[in-house]
């Protein structure tokens, strides 16, 4: 029952949560910048214009591919809320990005296509320091499950356990969350030299499925961070919005504070923080417990 | 229908300036003048903008472009001319290589002057043109009920 629950409020208040994040963080950007920036709900206005322009698509595809990117993403968020398998989720998050990818693409904008040929260098970044989070789920002790469920209910903060992988994820948070410095397949900010990248080709309504898919995607992501400090007392969930909220912060302070970097640093930088951080951290879990 | 002027999305493009307008443009941008807290976003994606504003005149080469601009950008739209260039031709109105204003290429609606046009005057422009871009999505609604295909 109570998973039904928090299905149900994660359907209903994702998107509120994630465009309400999505105007703070453009309002905090701004004010880093010395300006006043927009309303805190300019997100929902935006997304509300994008539902009443005409909608030009190049190949009818993409509508098809936006929306199937779309319902498979809140699915990802759905079996987590509902307690499912950890590695699933993420399976099942790649398994949508890919739909992204198929949307970006199909239209054959030589802009979309070299945005598109940097999220899947993005996704061979980021993928390692995923796979290996679910890997440090699964290996903290007590129980070794990948069961949110369980996970949400051990004596003691996962990270205790796991602060390597917890900066490793928090690291590949900043691709996933496209902030810069490695916002290479599309920027929230205004011109990067590929446009728009990925989403230079999607028009209207498209765009406002994917914005709709991002919040979505992002409250499922900080609900991730909020996994490493949940544990079986209930004041845990306090201290795990906390540091959401933290790690959300630190992302706009990365993103207003680093310049954009080239592809191979992307690559290089993020498999050594990977290997270093959740390696080592691995190794340790292995061996001791 | 829906408010849409909270949230005009500008392309800029750049035909035959000399660049004093385009500097103005994004003088819009920074803080002093901060365009943003109207909702204003500066995307290079004519897929997913509003407003175009157009600065300096319109030569053969860019004409196309303009053009192009112009018609990958979805309805309801609007343009508007900065500068003096923009408006008419300016100075280079009699070169061999400029053949008018931006009006000569698509339909204007705004026409912002100076040289270089002021950032208050652009704003003022663009302020404009939201009231515009809200007139023509709710004549967009109206018409996309009844099923006739609108203009502009």
């Amino acid at each position: 029952m109570s998973s039904v629950i928090a299905i149900v409020c994660f359907l209903v208040l994702a998107p509120f949560l994630g465009g309400l994040l999505d105007g703070l963080d453009r309002k905090i950007s701004a004010r880093m910048q010395g300006r006043i920036g927009p309303p805190v709900l300019q997100p929902f206005y935006d997304v509300r214009k994008l539902f009443n322009k005409q909608t030009i698509v190049v190949n009818k595809a993409q509508t098809f591919l936006m929306l199937t990117y779309m319902a498979v993403q809140i699915f990802v968020g759905v079996l987590f809320f509902a307690g499912s398998d950890i590695l699933m989720c993420f399976f099942l998050l790649s398994t949508g990005a890919t739909f992204l990818v198929f949307a970006g693409s199909v239209t054959h904008s030589p802009l979309s296509t070299l945005g598109t040929n940097r999220e899947l260098l993005q996704m061979m970044a980021y993928e390692p320091a995923v796979l290996l989070t679910c890997l440090g789920f699964y290996l903290a002790p007590p129980d070794h499950t990948f069961s949110v469920s369980e996970l949400i209910q051990t004596p003691v903060s996962l990270i205790l356990y796991l602060p390597g992988f917890f900066v490793a994820f928090v690291f590949i948070l900043t691709i996933k969350m496209r902030k810069s410095p490695f916002d290479l397949a599309t920027a929230h900010h205004a011109h990067q030299e590929v446009v728009k990248g990925i989403t230079t080709e999607l028009g209207a309504k498209n765009f406002a499925i994917y914005t709709i898919t991002e919040w979505y995607e992002k409250v499922f992501l900080l609900a991730v961070v909020a996994l490493f400090i949940v544990n079986d007392n209930p004041l845990s969930y306090i201290a795990a919005v906390i540091v959401a909220l933290a790690v959300w912060f630190l992302e706009i302070l990365i993103d207003n504070t680093c310049a954009r970097v080239k592809w191979d640093v992307l690559l290089k930088v993020t498999w050594v923080v990977t290997l270093l951080a959740a390696g080592v951290n691995m190794l340790i879990l292995m061996l001791v417990f | 229908m829906g408010k849409v002027k909270k949230s005009p999305w500008v392309l800029h493009y750049d035909g035959a300036s000399c660049n004093g307008c385009d500097i103005e443009v994004l003088a819009c941008l920074t803080p002093v003048y901060d365009a943003e807290r109207f909702g204003i976003v500066n995307t290079g994606d004519p897929m997913q903008a509003d407003i175009l504003l157009l600065t300096g005149g319109i030569n053969a080469q860019c004409q196309e472009v303009v053009k192009q601009i112009y018609e990958q950008m979805p309805r309801p739209k609007v343009v508007v001319a900065i500068g003096t260039c923009a408006c008419t031709g300016g100075v280079f109105k009699e070169a061999y290589n400029i053949l008018g204003g931006a009006d000569t290429t698509v339909p204007v609606d705004i026409y912002v002057p100076g040289c270089a046009a002021r950032p208050q005057s652009i704003i003022d422009g663009i302020v404009k043109a939201v009231a515009l871009f809200q007139q023509r999505s709710d004549e967009h609604d109206k018409e996309k009920k009844t099923g006739r295909r609108e203009e502009g």
